[in-house]
């Protein structure tokens, strides 16, 4: 009575549950896509110069290959569209997208809830880095999109592998040493950060605008520079999201399920890093996102990671684009720091959610 | 239906050695008991086996082949691991539980389709534990979870499998049932079988041959007439068990007395302590 020959009795009694969730959870990817489509036409027409939608839908259209459409719209408006609008919003998607992601890997793998984008010491990293390039001189800042990204994304990388060298045993990766040495070092940054914004004088206010985070000069060649970063990021995140899964259990018995937990967690760490490395650098240290969305996912669809990181990416963008909306335009024409209004508006929805599902969540 | 040999291994954590110079097999299609006061090392030679921790010294072979050199997924094809109290993940469903037992027959590319689901789902009704598919682990009790993870071992489809303690939380009918099942996978399959079990009695009526642990070595080895003996029981756990024979079966059985433990001396229950 092996398996083997039990195998063709299951032909006819065929599996009776969980093909409903995963159709379900399926469905949800679809629709999340189907929205996240809309929510960018959608945004796209909101801002201080009102264009109708149809105008938006007529605009997007003729840019696709193949249609030969005739502009009856004028030129300033395809601008303001095209080189405005529509790149703020795809920035925020790819920004919210890659936040929640990179919080629901962290997550993961750490098999902590309080673990988030800026664990391990990116954002304090990325905050040092920018906060050098406010007080270089400013002829410093003639190249491209300007020297602030570029000490960013670097001050991130550089960060987070000092911490991951200073936790390292051996041959092994302690998740708890990790943890430790990222809040750790963190905090050494983050005064560093501290007192470079208080002797930082007239410049000051530009350094808090851009560490509460802004979209407020998005541009095609910012999300040109992010995009290949996300894509990499999230193929390699979500090709092991079976893998986290069995995380869950611990380390010892995903070894011995066949899941080499020191190459996992080497990585997860670098791609999730690098997503929010690249996230953080244009439009600082948007919080919240990373740290909430995944719950919130969680809490609606299950802790299956196959379904719980894609829902996650989805989700994060189309918040985040929102948030955006709400940001640009709810004070208009003064912009709100966008990390200001994440959590404003995220904290009630979570809390919400906590409500209503009263059962244990991680 | 493959071997498990170990050779002169020398195991321990940190500098600390908990066991010295170990040396067995365990053949093909067979089941072997590791037994041992608490602490002796059972656990540890599983870790060992299944490579979570590597030896001081000395070789662990299976199939002939030295394990630290198989990558970890065939090593997680051939053999299945049923640990000690199992952390589980609270959320997660039994049936999302059991299905991980997959895992390594998957690659980075595929993902579980109809068959990974139907041998999941069988491994589930051979554990009768198909009423629980639905239910988060979060809120099964300790024996329900023991057969969940039975069942992970089963859809792992190995063709060895490791027990620690796989009865130490279930009643006496459970018990005999998962037992049962495992010893039948092993005659008919020839699943080859090692299990760490704390009762002597389970222990001498399933295993083919058992070993004896003590003070990090091999205090006896044998088949269960041979190792559980009266002597030896007083060697190793310093109480004076009385072993009889099966009335059925013949197999030596344990049975215990109060008042026998530390100080062992003239086996005058009242005299003796509670030790």
């Amino acid at each position: 009575m092996t398996l083997n020959q039990l195998k063709p009795s299951f032909k006819e009694q065929p599996v009776p549950i969980h093909f409903p969730h995963w159709r379900g959870r399926m469905y949800a990817i679809l629709g999340l896509l189907v929205a996240f489509g809309a929510i960018v036409v959608f945004t796209t027409a909101v801002g201080s110069v009102q264009i109708p939608f149809s105008t938006i839908c007529h605009v997007l259209f003729s840019k696709l290959p193949l249609v030969e459409a005739t502009p009856t719209w004028p030129g300033i408006v395809e601008t303001i569209i095209l080189e405005v609008r529509l790149p703020r919003v795809i920035l925020a998607g790819l920004v919210g997208g890659a936040l929640a992601l990179a919080g629901a890997t962290y997550q993961g793998l750490f098999r902590n809830p309080l673990a988030d984008p800026y664990l391990i010491g990116v954002a304090q990293g990325a905050s040092l880095g920018a906060v050098v390039g406010f007080l270089l001189p400013s002829t410093w800042h003639g190249m491209g999109f300007g020297i602030i990204p570029v000490l960013a994304f670097i001050g991130a990388l550089v960060s987070t592998t000092i911490v991951y060298s200073l936790a390292r045993v051996g041959k092994t990766l302690p998740v708890t040493t990790l943890i430790l040495a990222g809040v750790a070092l963190g905090a050494l940054l983050a005064s560093i950060v501290s007192y470079l914004i208080i002797s930082s004088g007239e410049k000051m206010h530009g350094i808090i605008f851009w560490l509460m985070g802004s979209f407020s000069l998005s541009q095609w060649s910012e999300v040109g520079v992010v995009l290949p970063y996300m894509v990499v990021g999230v193929v390699v995140i979500l090709l092991y999201a079976r893998s986290l899964n069995v995380m869950q259990l611990d380390e010892e018995q995903a070894q011995q399920l066949g899941v080499n937990v020191e190459k996992l967690k080497l990585v997860l760490l670098a791609a999730a890093t690098l997503i929010t490395a690249a996230a953080v650098s244009f439009v600082g240290t948007i919080g919240f996102v990373g740290i909430i969305i995944p719950h919130a996912v969680r809490m609606i669809w299950g802790p299956d990671h196959r379904f719980l990181l894609p829902l996650s990416l989805l989700s994060g963008a189309i918040f985040l684009i929102l948030t955006d909306v709400i940001a640009r335009t709810i004070l208009a024409p003064t912009e709100i720091p966008i990390g200001v209004i994440t959590a404003i508006v995220g904290a009630p929805f979570f809390l919400y959610l906590l409500r209503r599902r009263k059962r244990v969540l991680f | 239906m493959i071997k498990i040999e170990m050779q002169n291994v020398c195991l321990g954590y940190g500098r600390k050695v908990v066991l010295n110079d170990m040396t067995f097999q365990v053949m093909p299609g067979e089941m072997v008991g590791l037994i041992g006061p608490n602490g002796c090392g059972k656990s540890t030679i599983i870790k060992a086996l299944s490579r979570v921790i590597s030896p001081h010294s000395g070789k662990i072979f299976l199939d002939g082949k030295d394990i630290s050199r198989i990558p970890r997924r065939d090593l997680a094809r051939l053999l299945g691991v049923v640990p000690q109290v199992p952390l589980l993940p609270s959320t997660f469903t039994a049936f999302e539980i059991v299905l991980m037992g997959r895992n390594p027959h998957l690659g980075l590319f595929q993902y579980e389709g109809p068959e990974e689901l139907a041998i999941t789902w069988q491994a589930m009704e051979r554990t009768a534990t198909q009423p629980l598919a639905e239910r988060r682990v979060g809120e099964l009790s300790g024996g329900e979870v023991q057969c969940i993870i039975i069942a992970r071992a089963l859809a792992q489809e190995t063709k060895a499998i490791l027990l620690d303690e796989p009865t130490a939380n279930l009643d006496i009918g459970r018990q005999v049932e998962i037992l049962d099942l495992i010893k039948g996978l092993c005659r008919e399959s020839n699943l080859t079988v090692l299990a760490a079990l704390h009762d002597l009695n389970l222990a001498s009526q399933y295993c083919d041959r058992l070993v004896l642990i003590n003070k990090g070595r091999i205090h006896a080895e044998g088949t269960p007439r041979e190792v559980i003996i009266t002597q030896n029981i007083k060697e190793v756990y310093g109480t004076d068990g009385c072993v009889y024979t099966h009335p059925i079966n013949g197999l030596p059985t344990v049975l215990l007395r109060s008042g026998n433990g530390k100080p062992a001396q003239t086996g005058d229950g009242v005299e003796g302590g509670v030790g």
